[in-house]
């Protein structure tokens, strides 16, 4: 399944688009809030295992409908290095289209997808919104995108 | 993340207390400089004289050094520790870290871990140079991978009989899910 496009604001006066990224494998992140502490643990658990994406090939990218100077100052309190996007004008338009909008709560689920150089999604994840789903799930993911036979399908698509 | 089992199994190469036969093993994956875990810390060292001889406590490093600076090099001393002085100066090591962690500013700097190291019983002198090493840092960054491959999403994680332990870990819900633990063994089943 094609993932669904999008483009949207990564800090202040910047804008990040999924068709910049192709080629790479990307990881989106959505999340219901920053500040929460259980979303802090799971942008933790991923901001650690850089080394291990990069290893991969994937971008991790976090999304919620928080603005771009509020997911800027919470990036800086707590070291993240991991981008986040701002789902947040018209709000939670890029969460709707990955079907991970919670409407009664105005913000996004808690919900993975890895998304491969492609553009396909393979593989999806939607957590209990209170609970970090840690990120085995994503790393098992990443890896079987590294398989030969998916690399030689995608050099020859 | 969904229903991960903890890989590796325990086996000699942790850092068991308590009866290495008991029937029940509680696995925790803490971060020395995580304050969770320094409130995990009392609980269960209540939970492992409540159960006596019928649990066995393993710890497992899961430092978030981006987050926390000193924990990687806590984890690092306590491992350096255990292999100069036993397993008896480790858990001396791993109690006095937990016990003093946000005592100060400083209660995690190399000068107070190998203080530490010292009231635990090992002389500190080997310690700044092993930090500096990495020796140790490569172990603790393998068991850093092996608890995300079994599911750990934050710390304390705890595992009881190779099973992530979910909700809350106070005293009384992981003495209920460790109780569970018990009967759920049958009666004639192999370790």
């Amino acid at each position: 399944m094609k993932a669904p496009h999008f483009s949207l604001p990564v800090g202040p006066g910047e804008r990040l688009s999924l068709a910049e990224l192709r080629g790479r494998n990307v990881v989106l992140v959505f999340y219901p809030a920053d500040w929460s502490p259980v979303c802090g643990d799971q942008l933790a658990l991923y901001n650690e295992l850089r080394s291990e994406f990069d290893r991969l090939e994937a971008t991790v990218l976090g999304v919620s409908v928080d603005g771009a100077w509020c997911h800027a100052a919470y990036r800086e309190a707590r070291g993240f290095h991991i981008p986040l996007l701002s789902d947040f004008e018209p709000k939670g338009a890029v969460s709707r289209r990955y079907g991970v909008y919670r409407a009664q709560d105005g913000t996004s689920e808690r919900a993975l997808f890895v998304i491969d150089g492609e553009g396909d999604i393979r593989w999806s994840f939607v957590s209990p919104i209170d609970e970090n789903p840690g990120a085995n799930g994503i790393l098992e993911a990443l890896e079987r995108l590294q398989q030969p036979e998916a690399a030689l399908l995608r050099s020859a698509s | 993340m969904t229903d991960a089992r903890l890989t590796p199994p325990v086996s000699g190469l942790d850092h068991i207390s308590g009866d290495p036969a008991a029937p029940v093993t509680l696995v925790e994956y803490g971060d020395y400089e995580c304050p969770f875990c320094g409130r995990a810390h009392p609980i269960v060292k209540r939970i492992q004289e409540r159960f006596g001889s019928r649990l066995r406590f393993v710890f497992r490093n899961f430092p978030l050094a981006e987050i926390h600076p000193h924990a990687m090099h806590a984890a690092a001393a306590a491992e350096w520790v255990a292999q100069v002085g036993g397993e008896d100066a480790y858990w001396a090591m791993h109690d006095l870290i937990l016990e003093h962690q946000h005592d100060t500013r400083d209660s995690l700097s190399d000068a107070a871990l190998a203080r530490y190291a010292e009231a635990a019983g090992v002389n500190p002198e080997g310690l700044a140079e092993a930090l500096a090493s990495e020796t140790y840092a490569v172990g603790v960054r393998l068991s850093f991978m092996n608890g995300v491959r079994s599911g750990v999403n934050g710390t304390p994680t705890f595992f009881i009989n190779g099973e992530r332990h979910r909700g809350p870990w106070d005293e009384e819900t992981l003495a209920a899910a460790i109780e569970a633990a018990e009967r759920a063994i049958p009666a004639a089943a192999p370790a």
